[in-house]
């Protein structure tokens, strides 16, 4: 059996742990169970297990000393615990979430509700924005069939915001 | 509404009979909200925790569709009182956990229920009777878009509503629904469908939620991601699976019934005698032995007006409701004997298994009749 981090040596360390009720097993080679502090059990990251290996190293790359400047929460605080401090963590914390949430979801971006009228155009011009950059590419790259979908996308999303207002 | 009120009337999700009610229990979705540049519930000092509540709870009361609700802070009520809603299903067993600063809320039908500092500020669920996603999602997207004029959620406009964890992310919706699948089980094709359905992102869970273990035949199945598909997406497509696994459970009773007619009819012979005559039983083997009364049930063994004192059963004989209804505090031995106490006396009215109806009323019009069975 392979280890589940480096997935080269094979796994010498099989760790069973109940969390939340939830059993969560893991196993790892000898070098890896050094470096993620098997050995010490109080050190070994709940982060990591609750949302898959890596997970805390992940938000780590991002932000290794930075606390969020609303709430205080640091990348430490969420090793240990899975879960955010505020709203303002998805911030903060962006670069190294990002990559956590596309392993974790089917897609990177929000498609679905929209809150109320403010922030409705605040959605739609980030929208707009995106498509725009998107245009910009496919004429550049002469993707001209890519370029007239875009157009029409631009129109029926300009008439959206034209209707938010 | 006082905490009586809840428990003396059940749910309507539980009389309901919305549609497919045989074998889909319930429908439920829940949608995670948070205040913006608010501490999350898990991450405030108690003071903070405590002027969240105030603010969401004042504007939660306010709604037309919360009036005359039953709301209570969760320290106000005692582990009994909390446990009782946990077998509701109207709060999560994190929730009963909490204390100060944390309260729940749940309208008069028990159809709605809204937990104020779980995980995230505001989790409002849905529940109603039989396979009504849809429905649920209605009634819950309405609350919410009547709470977003008077608060201020924490929205990003890449990735949706912000939770407290980040797998929850986006439309911060998970919609689940509780199936009987006796048939799947008994014929040992369970698995199967669990690892086909885990496969395809979604999550099949025992009775209450995460991590618990699936007793009586009942499984819950929901969505496993948030972000990246819109909500009617999402419930389209676990209503779709959902209806596959109602028709593989369907052929699954058939099949039983044509191959081994008497192992079913033993079954449900043996149930209906243990519950007629045992005089200790503990929760897992009541569930597991009332889910045969209702395939037996289903298959038309016994008469249709039986149906509600049964799935009544289900909930009353949890360990909760038990000492709730005797009033006192007993222990596991004294309650294993409150149980069949209970389900004697609801079972004397109740006539023997007739398994004569039995093969002509199988399969529930789905699929073609089996004929006689030799």
């Amino acid at each position: 059996m392979l280890c589940d981090v480096c997935k080269c040596n094979d796994a010498t360390v099989f760790l069973t742990q109940i969390l939340e009720g939830k059993m969560q097993k893991v196993n790892l080679c000898d070098a890896c169970s050094k470096e993620k502090g098997v050995q010490d059990p109080t050190g070994f990251a709940l982060a990591d297990l609750l949302l898959g290996i890596g997970a805390a190293e992940e938000i780590e790359k991002g932000a290794p000393t930075q606390k969020c400047a609303v709430c205080g929460f640091s990348q430490a605080d969420f090793k240990k615990t899975g879960r955010l401090g505020c709203s303002a963590c998805y911030v903060t914390f962006a670069e190294g979430l990002s990559a956590l949430l596309k392993a974790m979801h089917k897609g990177t971006e929000h498609v679905g509700k929209l809150p109320g009228r403010a922030q409705r155009t605040m959605v739609l011009n980030h929208r707009m924005r995106a498509l725009t950059e998107n245009l910009q590419k496919a004429v550049a790259d002469e993707n001209y069939e890519t370029a007239a979908s875009l157009r029409d996308q631009i129109k029926q999303l300009e008439s959206e915001l034209s209707n938010s207002l | 509404m006082k905490f009586s009120d809840v428990m003396n009337t059940a749910g309507e999700w539980l009389r309901g009979d919305g549609p497919h009610h045989q074998i889909v229990i319930s429908s439920r979705v829940r949608l995670a909200r948070n205040l913006r540049n608010r501490p999350f519930p898990g991450w405030a000092k108690k003071a903070e925790r405590s002027s969240i509540l105030d603010l969401v709870i004042s504007r939660v009361e306010a709604l037309p569709e919360m009036q005359e609700s039953f709301s209570e802070s969760l320290q106000d009520l005692s582990a009994l009182d909390r446990q009782v809603l946990v077998e509701r299903h109207l709060i999560s067993r994190e929730h009963a956990a909490k204390g100060m600063g944390s309260a729940v809320m749940v309208n008069r039908r028990q159809t709605i229920s809204i937990m104020i500092n779980e995980e995230d500020h505001l989790r409002m669920q849905s529940i109603r009777s039989g396979l009504q996603l849809k429905q649920a999602f209605k009634l819950v997207d309405k609350i919410d878009s009547a709470l977003e004029n008077k608060l201020d959620f924490a929205f990003d406009p890449r990735l949706g509503y912000l939770t407290a964890c980040p797998t929850n992310v986006g439309t911060g919706m998970r919609a689940s629904a509780m199936l009987h699948l006796p048939g799947l089980v008994l014929s040992e094709l369970i698995n199967q469908v669990i690892q086909a359905v885990s496969k395809i992102g979604l999550a099949v869970r025992g009775l209450y939620g995460e991590g618990t273990e699936a007793m009586g035949n009942l499984f819950q199945i929901s969505n496993q991601t948030t972000l990246g598909e819109k909500e009617e997406e999402i419930i389209n497509r676990l209503s779709k699976v959902i209806e596959t696994i109602i028709e593989k459970e369907h052929d699954a009773r058939l099949m039983l019934l044509q191959k081994k007619p008497d192992t079913v009819c033993d079954q449900i012979g043996r149930a209906y005698g243990v519950l007629t005559y045992a005089h200790a039983m503990a929760s897992k083997e009541a569930l597991n032995l009332l889910s045969i009364i209702k395939l037996g049930m289903d298959l038309g063994a016994f008469p249709e007006d039986g149906r509600l004192p049964i799935d009544e059963l289900f909930i009353e004989t949890q360990p909760a409701h038990l000492q709730k209804s005797s009033q006192q505090k007993l222990n596991a031995e004294e309650r294993d004997h409150l149980r069949a106490q209970i389900i004697r006396e609801r079972l004397k009215l109740f006539p023997k298994p007739d398994i004569s109806k039995m093969a002509r009323e199988s399969g529930n019009g789905s699929a073609a009749q089996p004929s006689n069975n030799e």
